[in-house]
């Protein structure tokens, strides 16, 4: 057996926990701009009565899903800023943060799965409710405001809490693309004492401990509604 | 801003003879072995491990339980860090330094084989995990009255399984599985972070090389969304295949 030597992991702590908030805002950020609001608004276009738009929500869904992040990732990273350069003139000096790029992709790629989440749990809520809030006089909107999402996203929570576990494990990705997230981090810490194995063992343990217990807490959120 | 396609026929600027087409190929043929081989893996360890959750012994359904939640809950990136470069450290010296070295060397087709090892090992459990809970659902959503039905005409627990529950489960979970497949093979563009050029890294180093990144990465999507269709195509009709027996 090998000689482990956890220093590395005492020495470096404030590095690892940037990282460690960089990976929890950009998972919290993009699950809320492209989850919830992005989401929903992919999720509530899917029922508009008009065909176009719907096919046109539809195609991005399928797009978003059939497509690796890795690849949604990159056309981000590498595409924007050339399309701020041919929009913007060549001279231009346009550079997006690799932060925001990856957030941008974040937010756009997981909106396609959020919306799938939420679409479901719209399509759930009773059709009783939608005809009462028609009869009662109510508009698109404040049919969905008042009526159609609130239930939505009640049936939905768990999943979408779900979702939000596996976008913070998504997170670790963007080492690619050079953004000190936690595991990037760890990865050039690692990489630069040459010691790998208790680099990411503890990346592991770190990250088992974060998605472990915040799936338990799902679950007792689920079993605490059952009345 | 015009699009040209036609780096593609073009031979490399490295002089191996090859144009970029080729080595956007090769890296398709990357993608593909990898998801096929860790869909393998996946399938066969996944159903055994749900299988596993749901049996009445206690130390299998714990055994279930502890490698679903360890590989559900680490990144997969992580995951297949673990595998390659963490891995043949903690083994005993000589299977440590096999892995490192003479794993690459025992075969002559290619120089990445360790890498397609790691990878697809990898891949493939990570994706049993989910693959363990699907078929986990599947089995307990089969009515108590079929496993009762089964008890008292005196079939045994492997009997059960085998002709009742695992069929059942197997055509319940498809419409499930059939995405996770699609997973798998959008999830083989992390084995780019290895060393191995699948259809990703070889899209992201042909850009580097052609700086014609946007013609590239289309086309790589393109052959994405392509393979995604076939996919689901294969499945849905063996879908309905199995819905019709």
């Amino acid at each position: 057996m090998v000689h482990l030597e956890w220093s590395i992991v005492t020495e470096n702590l404030p590095y690892l926990a940037k990282g460690l908030m960089l990976s929890l805002g950009l998972c919290v950020l993009s699950a809320i701009l492209g989850g919830a609001v992005l989401g929903t608004l992919l999720a509530v276009l899917r029922f508009s009565e008009y065909p176009w738009l719907r096919r046109t929500v539809e195609s991005y869904v399928n797009l978003m899903r059939a497509t690796p992040f890795l690849m949604v990732m990159f056309w981000f990273y590498f595409l924007v800023p050339l399309l701020l350069k041919t929009l913007l003139g060549p001279d231009s000096v346009a550079s997006i943060d690799a932060f925001y790029s990856a957030l941008i992709a974040f937010a756009l790629f997981e909106a396609a799965y959020f919306s799938e989440i939420i679409r479901a749990g719209i399509q759930a809520v009773p059709v009783g409710q939608v005809n009462a809030a028609r009869a009662l006089g109510l508009t698109v909107f404040q049919r969905y405001r008042w009526i159609i999402l609130p239930q939505a996203f009640k049936k939905m929570t768990p999943v979408l809490l779900t979702q939000c576990i596996i976008l913070f494990q998504d997170t670790a990705v963007v080492y690619i693309v050079g953004l000190p997230d936690f595991l990037g981090t760890i990865k050039r810490i690692a990489e630069r004492d040459g010691r790998m194995v208790e680099g990411y063992l503890f990346a592991a343990v770190v990250y088992f401990l974060i998605s472990f217990l915040a799936s338990k807490a799902v679950d007792r959120l689920k079993t605490g509604r059952v009345e | 801003m015009a699009l040209d396609f036609s780096f593609l026929m073009t031979e490399t600027s490295v002089g191996d003879g090859r144009r970029y087409v080729d080595w956007l190929l090769q890296g398709l043929g990357w993608t593909l072995l990898i998801s096929i081989s860790a869909w393998c893996i996946a399938l066969v360890l996944g159903v055994v491990m749900g299988i596993f959750r749901t049996l009445p012994s206690k130390l299998a359904r714990a055994l279930g339980t502890v490698y679903v939640e360890v590989f559900r809950n680490i990144p997969l990136l992580l995951q297949l860090f673990l595998w390659f470069y963490v891995l043949p450290e903690l083994l005993p010296e000589r299977w440590g330094e096999w892995l490192k070295k003479d794993l690459n060397a025992s075969v002559t087709w290619t120089n990445f084989f360790s890498e397609y090892i790691f990878s697809s090992i990898g891949l493939g459990f990570y994706t049993a995990a989910r693959v363990a809970e699907q078929f986990r659902a599947g089995i307990q959503s089969i009515p108590m009255g079929q496993t009762l039905a089964a008890q008292s005409l005196g079939l045994t627990l492997f009997q059960r399984y085998r002709l009742l529950l695992i069929p059942q489960a197997a055509r319940i979970a498809w419409p499930v599985l059939t995405s996770e497949c699609l997973t798998v093979f959008k999830n083989s563009s992390l084995a780019m972070t290895i060393g191995l050029l699948e259809l990703t890294g070889q899209t992201r180093q042909i850009s580097d090389y052609t700086f014609r990144t946007f013609e590239v990465f289309l086309v790589s999507t393109l052959l994405y969304i392509f393979v995604s269709l076939v996919v689901t195509f294969i499945m849905r009709s063996l879908e309905h295949k199995m819905m019709r027996s």
